[in-house]
């Protein structure tokens, strides 16, 4: 049971869980983690790991 | 009376906050009403619950997306949110922001600079909000940003341009466009950035507070147009003392 920070917040996922597991499949979101994007086309093949850090954003009203 | 941005032809010089809007139920008929040249948006973490369809109503508009790092108060953090909106949004535009302060909402010069370079490296088309000076500008310009965008006095404060000489100033410093980004209050103070040389405005705030957003914006729109017209057409010298305009012979004694 790997044991994240997702969005700020601590989190406990099931061994084996992808990114694809955990962001939703929507125009304008993007993930990193711990600090580096992590690409569209590879969210299914990423493995989360204890410890790390995810951060999942969208666009929203801004600027 | 277009301008070009990295490349790109604009027939309007309004670009356009979304930040502020009551409801994004306002949105088409604010893009209606102003045409704008791109509309910013915030990358900020997803909730998992609806937003209300920005983005949709944006890419229906076919309006170009303009991901700000808005918040961000360290080169890490703003070049971290563009890298993410470049992935969630598909551009490598971006208006860069890093705050130094969180009172003012200035500008960190040191931190803007230092993010500018990298993300410029880094294939980006860089915007940056900076102070309204011109040696940070030319800076700016020099590390390949695609424009410069001075504010004219806080974000939000809607006090107009506070300092028209400095931005005559940053306008004359560099070769890239000048967008005036920040203070913007009604569209007398569109108007004036435009005279003043500025290729275009952004206004958030002036719009989105607005009581009636929807005729903000279009008095921006207007603003802006009658700004470049008036810039074109070559404003008579201000003088110390009258000049009449009359003739002065034929007068009755």
């Amino acid at each position: 049971m790997p044991d994240l920070t997702l969005n700020g917040e601590p989190r406990s996922v099931p061994a084996g869980t992808t990114l694809r597991d955990l962001v939703p499949v929507a125009d304008g979101v993007a993930v990193a983690v711990d600090g580096e994007v992590v690409p569209r086309g590879r969210l299914a093949t990423h493995t989360l790991a204890d410890g790390q850090r995810v951060e999942i954003v969208t666009a929203v009203q801004g600027g | 009376m277009t301008w070009s941005l990295a490349g790109r032809t604009m027939t309007s010089r309004l670009l356009l906050g979304t930040g502020g809007l009551p409801h994004t139920g306002l949105l088409p008929d604010l893009l209606a009403a102003t045409g704008p040249a791109a509309v910013t948006v915030s990358m900020r973490r997803a909730s998992g619950t609806a937003r209300g369809g920005l983005l949709e109503v944006l890419r229906t508009h076919e309006v170009p997306v303009l991901p700000n790092t808005a918040g961000c108060t360290s080169a890490r953090e703003a070049v971290l949110t563009a890298r993410l909106a470049r992935e969630a949004l598909g551009t490598d535009w971006v208006k860069l922001e890093v705050i130094g302060d969180e009172t003012s909402l200035l500008p960190d010069a040191v931190g803007l600079l230092d993010a500018a370079a990298e993300l410029v490296a880094d294939g980006f088309t860089v915007l940056p909000y900076s102070t309204d000076d011109p040696v940070l500008a030319r800076r700016l310009a020099d590390v390949g940003c695609a424009a410069v965008m001075p504010l004219g006095s806080p974000i939000g404060s809607g006090l107009g341009v506070l300092n028209p000489f400095a931005i005559e100033s940053v306008v004359a410093a560099v070769d890239v466009p000048v967008v005036l980004d920040a203070g913007i209050g009604t569209a007398s103070d569109a108007a004036l950035a435009i005279e003043l040389g500025c290729d275009a405005v952004l206004a958030a705030s002036a719009v989105t507070r607005a009581a009636d957003p929807v005729a903000m914006g279009h008095a921006l729109a207007l603003g802006v147009r009658a700004g470049a017209l008036a810039r074109c057409a070559g404003r008579i010298p201000r003088l110390a003392g009258a000049r009449a305009s009359s003739p002065a012979e034929g007068r009755i004694s």
